[in-house]
């Protein structure tokens, strides 16, 4: 039976020849993640089980990262709670500030996502490792547990939806632009419960930062997972970053595809998705005269090395406009060095951007930048509802870092290919 | 098992950041997480609130975050069903990890009001608006589904599974 990419990797885990869409399995896990918030109350869950031990200590990964470092009273509690849980179970992967990181960057980072890996985390943006060939997916804090508990978890196989690329980005086009290019067409539902599975030609264009974006915002269309074929690009990241043997799985040429959606890459402009919804978008040449208040530049989805390469590029020489607060979070303590050691956050200091360690904060209205009533941001995150990043009567409008990079300088929404020009 | 309540009426995408906040997820404590529920769209929710009420909504509920905090909010506010056009996936697994039945059922969801009484049988997934005396089919939970709920989620359905 011919099969998906994603379709694939499931079968392998469920011991078996072959999967069909919609068929309910019971699959083996290579890792299970949580942090901050999903893990208390997947520890609580946890004990009820009676089991005394995880099913194995090299397996579970738990990152304080969203209300880390500790921001009140309740949330030290929360990351107290997960600490000590992680010491008496012997997690051989939980990283303490200092060495933490946002989860999603800081795993593949740490080697712990090979290609062809079966991960669930407890959190929606563990879709992310689909940029390495690997089927992973966001649960909840019960299924985090159960894992823990068994090593396995059920899943309902799904379809897939196949995204064919061509050509290649522009300059100041990035993967963040794809993806919200595609959820703009798709909606945020558009791909409800499938895989978004990308391929041809214009794949390997992509850089591995783009693919992590672009795998980061599966959710964001609803999806199950997203995920790229393994080539070169994968395999040398892979290499650079973990010790096991790479797995290459590879769609059937005759799998079934719900939809096929064909993408010239060239023809994708910078993106921004306004107020509420991350399906709300409009290329930035419709965009028009929008203040802003703050920028965020970081996160998950753009939190990467070529992220604030890019915005360093922009920002270089230059100030963050009167009145305008500009936030940079490096994604894990390896990128925050290496920004340093490129010059990155010389650049960002001298321009008037704060640089905070890393950490989800902002994007999920935590702490480190939370809008007050009226307040307006744009931010390279991957969510802007209704009172996301603050205030239920705040706003949040999401782009890449080349596009909130060039906000900065105006104070207004910006095209980067403006800012260049004006030199 | 049945539910049967006075339904509160939501449209699309009601996603996890209004059904619970962030800023409230420093606490994993049910009730606290319950009386925030909703408020960013709906103020009144937790006042107007009674035991073994429904909630019914249009297209992909619980869309965002995997916070399992959302259902388990709705849950502890009292809540005994959710009715929608659609569910976003994680929110539907959490659901019924915790033992919330939610059903998708579009004609349901046309037909019901704020307001309105509804009874539910989950056996059947049959959806009877009392106020206005129509019924409506949905699709019933799988017998291994059904039985999760009967044990308050996954917790009790998986402890058997190890005991065995």
């Amino acid at each position: 039976m011919s099969m998906s990419m994603s379709q694939k990797i499931l079968a392998h885990h469920a011991n078996v020849d072959s999967v069909r869409s919609g068929q309910l399995i019971m699959a083996d896990l290579d890792l299970v993640l949580g942090n901050d918030i999903t893990s208390p109350v997947a520890i609580n869950q946890f004990k009820k089980f009676g089991v005394t031990e995880v099913f194995d200590k090299s397996k579970v990964a738990i990152v304080p990262d969203h209300f880390a470092p500790n921001k009140d009273i309740k949330a030290a509690t929360q990351c107290k709670m997960i600490r000590d849980f992680a010491r008496d179970k012997e997690i051989e992967n939980y990283f303490e500030i200092g060495k933490m990181g946002i989860e999603h960057a800081l795993l593949p980072e740490q080697g712990l996502v090979n290609s062809g890996d079966l991960i669930i985390g407890a959190d929606s943006h563990t879709c992310t490792y689909g940029a390495l060939g690997a089927f992973s997916t966001g649960v909840g804090s019960t299924d985090m547990a159960g894992a823990m508990a068994t090593g396995k978890a059920w899943f309902k196989v799904p379809q897939a939806m196949k995204f064919h690329l061509t050509g290649s980005l522009q300059k100041w086009v990035s993967g963040k632009d794809v993806i919200l290019h595609i959820i703009g067409m798709i909606g945020v539902d558009g791909a409800l419960y499938k895989s978004m599975e990308y391929s041809g030609p214009g794949v390997a264009s992509l850089s591995i930062d783009d693919r992590f974006t672009i795998c980061n915002m599966a959710i964001e269309a609803g999806a199950k997972n997203g995920i790229f074929p393994v080539d070169q690009v994968a395999l040398d990241y892979l290499k650079e970053h973990n010790m096991k043997t790479p797995v290459i799985v590879e769609a059937d040429e005759d799998a079934e595809y719900e939809e096929v959606f064909e993408i010239d890459l060239s023809t994708i402009r910078p993106t921004v998705a306004f107020p509420h919804l991350p399906d709300n978008t409009r290329t930035i040449d419709e965009v028009g005269k929008v203040k802003v208040d703050q920028v965020v530049i970081g996160s998950c989805t753009n939190g990467h090395i070529s992220d604030l390469r890019v915005a360093a590029e922009i920002l270089k020489g230059k100030k963050v406009a009167p009145g305008i607060r500009a936030l940079v979070f490096p994604a894990t303590q390896q990128i925050y060095l290496d920004a340093m050691e490129e010059g990155l956050l010389k650049i960002f200091v001298e321009a008037g951007v704060a640089v905070s360690t890393p950490t989800c904060g902002p994007c999920l209205g935590g702490h480190m930048g939370i809008l007050a009533e009226n307040e307006r941001a744009i931010a390279t995150t991957n969510r802007n509802f209704v009172g996301r990043m603050g205030h239920p009567g705040s706003e949040v409008y999401l782009a890449s870092p080349a596009v909130a990079a060039a906000s900065a300088l105006t104070g207004y929404i910006t095209n980067p290919e403006t800012v260049k020009e004006n030199e | 098992m049945n539910a049967h309540g006075k339904a509160f009426r939501y449209g699309d995408n009601v996603d996890t950041d209004v059904i619970i906040p962030a800023r409230y997820l420093n606490t994993s404590d049910a009730k606290e997480l319950a009386s925030h529920c909703m408020e960013d769209i709906d103020k009144e929710f937790v006042n107007k609130v009674e035991e073994g009420d429904i909630m019914v909504a249009n297209k992909n509920f619980g869309c965002g975050s995997s916070r399992e905090h959302a259902p388990l909010a709705i849950k502890t506010a009292g809540i005994s069903c959710v009715i929608a056009s659609s569910f976003a996936r994680i929110f539907y697994r959490n659901s019924i990890n915790i033992g919330l039945p939610i059903l998708e059922c579009p004609e349901a969801v046309e037909g019901i009001k704020a307001g309105d009484v509804v009874d539910i049988d989950f056996a059947t997934g049959r959806i009877c608006n009392e106020t206005t005396g129509v019924c409506f089919q949905s699709e019933p939970f799988p017998p291994f589904i059904q039985e999760m709920i009967a044990n308050d989620g996954l917790v009790n359905y998986l402890k058997k599974e190890i005991a065995q």
